[in-house]
């Protein structure tokens, strides 16, 4: 159990008690015309709701283009919203100043995709370790060394001594997104974004990454948000998955029921396309919605996803946008097929 | 800094790199050499001193090695004195008050061509009587010429050229004509050979001394040469470099660090900032650069430090900016800037210690390029007369030549050897700075 | 209609580059062959050589690759004697085409996307611009590109469409054999599942064969006909796709296999621990036995390909 887990219990903290509380979020990129005039929005995000809780880790699913990137990034505090609350650690990220913000900062962990990018190229490990410290404000020059080690140490990265002079080009893309990984935890945050992390990795490589991830899970009791396009990571690391598609959240139910019982026939759609190794695959068809994921400038009237949809209900599927049914408990889906 | 070492490495493997380098080094050699074996008074002093520092060099000689490619060989000018002991001197006593005082000194003469002047500097110590010197000339074939006979005072100069008596005694205007040919001949020309100039002094006091200084101004002279006002065109050479590096390096690094870091907060907080920078680079564009300095100059003040400082203020705003603007525009949406924002970091912290440093292997080339045209900046202020009042440069050697008109008088020493300095250290640094960018330029993909 | 005809056979292929530290040994005696109308997948991590597998293949040579030999052979005709000339009006997209890794960014952003897929039927069939027009009009059809798109520009195009432009590229020639490197590695998922709907349509209405190079093995599945995995530049294991899913041989291939992720993952998904040899320093022995776990005394030393029951395995286990 790490330090921060034992404090928690010690404290009789609710370890399942709501961390992060998402309440209609929209994000809306505004469109310039020449830099003048003002064409419209980008609606990236558009009314999401949804809980994150200690120690749960959420797979956020969808393609590219579904405004997946621009919600993390809003969680992450890189964005701000342009409608809707997001809470916390039941603080509302809206009434935080510059030093709440910086404070918030360092609670969250943001695991990013490219491995190489995200690493200064121009530092070596220790540097590139030292800085979320620095600007944390830990002043001590032992107490740094110390963290570094240990964030090194926890992503088996050993012996550390070896890695610390090195630069980010002198490591396999695994042990670079180590690195990533160990610069998330650093500060001991509370929660982690992992947006895409294993997937311009090896196949070898991801299921260890994935695995290291889901070992620093279970000793700091993190909550995860992971968001991938590959459903098939997702069983191994999560507990909840939300569906995204033209910014919303489609289905958000419990891994093994959207797996088993997937109900938005998006999702029907997302777990056909995912191919498993077998041979008898080269000899049939997948059957797929034609058509592309719509865009955000100007979404489809109603359900986003009617124009592609096999079962689109003619005279209510595209006029009016579905909210959220429950036809199983705790499995969410926004859809007019399932209104009761 | 292992990219530093391996930078080196590549470095090597171009030529051109490797002989700009050579060049480079040689005249940082040169430039601190100049610097430790004359101190700053010092060559003011050389420089601004006077007659009195000047007067031992001919005017308008060529150096020395002029001889190695002419067939006829001038004159090289030398002096020598009995202080120091290159003219022997003896001393002896006739009586308790009256001592003869016998100044000789040989020398070979093997010129074509006949001497600019010669002439003789007493150096007399007494109290009431003045010494006596009679000077006497001997020439190869053995006449024996009678040059003056003058009593000396403290300091007397004798020259040879400037006395009618001696003019007179010759037959001739021309007295080094007289001197170093036989003018009684049919067709007369020069006589090589050795001379002899015998100082035969007499003192009456017994205190009293007679030290003499022989100055002779052939047509060359040292290294480099002299100009109108008989200075030693070595100094402002030596000197010149030290000052023009100076000049190229900081003006070179000043500018290019500003710009970068101008960009850098430009880019980063976009909006009116980024606007007002913009507007201030084009209208800067604009500014004739050249006249704006000459009208500091004329109604401010010339000081090389003004002219630095007003160089790097017209250059920061350069269109630089709007190339280092369109990279960090591609830089400042890396993942890794994102993941510094993500964790905290502030604007500063992230223009300072991310975007900035990941400029400066393309800073560098571009530097080292720069160099040149900021030491010819300088060359070129001197020649329009706005060079500084004090300091030996390179420039002001071109401005005195081409006040003097010596293209016209055929003096081209005077302005090759700065030329031709200036020429080098351009080359060695646009040579070094071409390879720098073929290194480093492959390593931009990477932004 | 499947004629079991021999179209492709390789032998002894070798491509080397030369490096500041040395020769880069990325393909290192190659040996397979495929029949036409059938898709063959080249599997393999990165660094495996499995790219310059099809560079080398195409002869698409770099300016410092160093040792280029062996045997190819396509309908019985070994083209490795052929000329640059004879090899690029008769082979290159005449015989072969090739869709390369990120075909979707190497298409012109400044030339109209119809006219880009012209070009190759105006250079090899020699046929006007009307004609090619009209042929790209087909190729369009046959990977779902609507008409009207043939006079926009790339960057119109999303990433999915761009690819089936990069397809339509390779086939307006009517090539025999198309090598595809990680065609779908940059695509969603329905994308690719779309992409490859695309392919078993070529592969069956049109009758060509394909050479899928790939690192993903859920995805290699469905157009694989023959599996052949690679490593370190040399190919370990050759079977059909049946029975490789089923239960591969090579040590690599099983580690491989148990890596993937599954939908409904019953299982932890293996790891394989240590990195591939860098294909400068190559070991000597065999290339994967530092990480193999069933590593015994002969493997010190290279293990011959052996064959069996129309399968191929470079393993001592084997023997």
């Amino acid at each position: 159990m790490s330090a921060s887990l034992a404090k928690a219990v010690e404290n009789k903290e609710d370890l399942r008690k709501v961390l992060l509380s998402i309440d209609d979020l929209h994000v809306w990129f505004e469109l310039r015309k020449f830099g003048f005039g003002h064409a419209g929005y980008v609606k990236a995000v558009d009314g999401v709701t949804f809980d994150v809780h200690r120690g749960e880790t959420i797979a956020v699913v969808g393609e590219s283009g579904c405004g997946k990137s621009s919600l993390m990034k809003t969680i992450l505090g890189l964005y701000k919203p342009t409608k809707g609350e997001i809470i916390f650690d039941d603080k509302n990220l809206k009434d935080l100043d510059t030093k709440g913000m910086h404070w918030y900062h360092s609670h969250v962990g943001y695991v990013q995709q490219d491995p190489y990018g995200a690493l200064p190229s121009f530092m070596n490990v220790k540097r590139i370790l030292e800085e979320p410290l620095i600007i944390g404000g830990v002043k001590d020059k032992e107490e740094r060394n110390q963290r570094i080690r240990k964030a090194l140490e926890e992503v088996k990265m050993s012996p550390v001594d070896d890695f610390l002079p090195k630069y980010p080009h002198m490591l396999s893309g695994g042990q670079q997104q180590r690195v990533v990984i160990a610069r998330a935890m650093i500060m001991e945050p509370k929660f982690l974004v992992a947006d895409e992390p294993v997937s311009m990795l090896d196949a070898s490589v991801r299921v260890e990454i994935l695995k290291l991830l889901r070992g620093l899970q279970e000793l700091h009791h993190l909550s995860v948000i992971y968001i991938t396009h590959d459903l098939s990571t997702v069983s191994y690391f999560s507990e909840r998955i939300f569906v995204m598609y033209a910014g919303n959240l489609v289905e958000k139910a419990k891994v093994r029921q959207v797996l088993d019982n997937p109900l938005h026939p998006y999702t029907v759609a997302l777990l056909t396309g995912t191919s498993e190794p077998d041979a008898k695959n080269a000899d049939t068809y997948k059957e797929i919605p034609p058509g592309e994921p719509p865009s955000l400038v100007k979404p489809p009237p109603g359900c986003r996803f009617h124009p592609r949809c096999s079962k689109a209900i003619k005279g209510l599927c595209e006029i009016k946008e579905p909210p959220d049914f429950e036809p199983e408990p705790g499995h969410l889906v926004a859809c007019w097929l399932y209104e009761k | 800094m292992i990219a530093l070492k391996n930078s080196l490495r590549d470095l090597v493997r171009y030529p051109s790199a490797v002989l700009g380098l050579v060049i480079i080094f040689i005249l940082m050699g040169i430039a601190v050499y100049a610097l430790v074996t004359i101190p700053y008074s010092e060559a003011v002093r050389l420089w601004r001193g006077g007659e009195d520092v000047w007067y031992q060099n001919p005017k308008y000689a060529a150096p020395t090695w002029y001889n190695f490619f002419s067939s006829k060989k001038e004159p090289v000018s030398f002096a020598v004195n009995t202080a120091d002991g290159s003219m022997k001197k003896t001393v002896t006593s006739n009586s308790p008050d009256i001592s003869t005082v016998d100044i000789i000194y040989s020398f070979d003469y093997n010129y074509d061509t006949y001497p600019q002047e010669m002439t003789l500097y007493f150096n007399t110590t007494f109290t009431d009587k003045l010494p006596f010197a009679s000077i006497v000339w001997i020439t190869p074939d053995g006449r024996k010429i009678k040059i003056a006979n003058m009593a000396v005072d403290h300091k007397s100069t004798y020259r040879f050229s400037q006395d009618p008596k001696l003019q007179k005694s010759l037959k001739s205007e021309n007295v080094m004509q007289a001197l170093f040919s036989d003018l009684k001949a049919e067709d007369p020309t020069l006589i090589k050979g050795q001379y002899q100039l015998a100082i035969t002094g007499t003192t009456f006091e017994k205190a009293s001394d007679i030290n003499a200084q022989f100055v002779f101004h052939g047509d060359l002279f040292g290294l480099a040469g002299t100009d109108k006002y008989r200075r030693d065109l070595l100094l402002p050479l030596l000197y010149g470099t030290p000052i023009a590096l100076a000049f190229g390096l900081l003006a070179a690094l000043g500018t290019a660090l500003l710009t970068m870091i101008i960009a850098a907060i430009g880019t980063w907080y976009g909006g009116w900032v980024d606007e007002l920078i913009q507007r201030i680079t084009e209208v800067n564009l604009v500014l004739p650069f050249l006249a704006i300095l000459i009208m500091i100059g004329t109604f401010y003040s010339r000081s090389i430090w003004l002219m630095l400082g007003v160089t790097i203020l017209l250059s920061i705003f350069s269109g630089q900016i709007k190339t280092y603007r369109a990279i960090f525009l591609q830089s400042k949406e890396s993942s890794y800037i994102e993941a510094a924002r993500a964790y905290g970091a502030s604007n500063s912290r992230i223009i300072f210690t991310y975007l900035i440093p990941r400029m400066i292997p393309l800073l560098i080339p571009a530097l080292v390029s720069s160099v040149p045209s900021f030491v010819f900046l300088e060359a070129s202020l001197a020649v329009l007369g706005l060079g500084d009042p004090v300091l030996p440069t390179w420039g002001k050697i071109i401005d005195d030549a081409f006040t003097d008109g010596a293209l016209y008088r055929g003096l081209y020493y005077w302005v090759l050897e700065p030329a031709v300095l200036l020429m080098i250290t351009g080359l060695g640094f646009a040579m070094l700075g071409f390879a720098l960018d073929r290194i480093f330029n492959p390593r931009l993909r990477d932004i | 209609m499947t004629q079991n005809t021999e179209l492709l056979r390789i032998e002894e292929l070798v491509l080397y580059f030369n490096s500041l530290q040395g020769p880069v040994q990325a393909v290192d005696g190659v040996n397979f062959s495929l029949d036409s109308n059938r898709a063959v997948v080249i599997l393999g991590e990165s660094g495996c050589g499995k790219s310059s597998l099809a560079k080398a293949i195409l002869r698409l040579l770099p300016r410092n690759a160093g040792t280029y030999s062996g045997r190819i052979y396509l309908d019985g005709q070994d083209v490795m004697l052929f000329t640059e000339e004879e090899f690029r009006q008769n082979i290159r997209w005449a015989s072969i085409s090739m869709v390369p890794q990120a075909a979707m960014n190497a298409l012109n952003p400044v030339i109209r996307v119809g006219e880009q897929v012209a070009e190759p039927a105006i250079v090899h069939l020699g046929v006007d611009k009307a004609g090619a027009i009209s042929l790209v009009r087909k190729m369009f059809q046959h990977v779902g590109v609507p008409d009207d798109f043939i006079s926009r520009y790339p960057f119109e195009l999303s990433g999915g469409m761009r690819q089936r432009v990069a397809i339509a590229m390779a086939l307006v020639t009517s090539p025999n054999l198309i090598i595809l490197d990680e065609p779908t590695s940059a695509l969603d998922v329905l994308t690719q599942a779309n992409i490859f709907n695309v392919l078993k349509r070529l592969k069956k209405e049109l009758g060509i064969s394909f050479i899928l190079i790939t690192h993903d093995i859920a995805t290699s599945s469905e157009l694989a006909d023959d599996v052949a995995v690679m490593y370190a530049g040399q190919i370990v294991e050759v079977s059909d796709a049946h029975r490789f899913f089923d239960g591969p041989q090579h040590p690599y291939s099983k580690k491989l296999l148990a890596s993937v992720p599954r939908l409904h993952g019953d299982s932890e998904p293996e790891f394989i621990t240590g990195r591939p040899p860098s294909l400068i320093n190559l070991p000597k022995g065999c290339r994967f036995s530092d990480r193999c776990p069933s590593r015994f005394e002969k493997c010190v030393e290279d293990p011959p390909v052996i064959e069996a029951d129309g399968r191929k395995v470079k393993c001592w286990l084997y023997s």
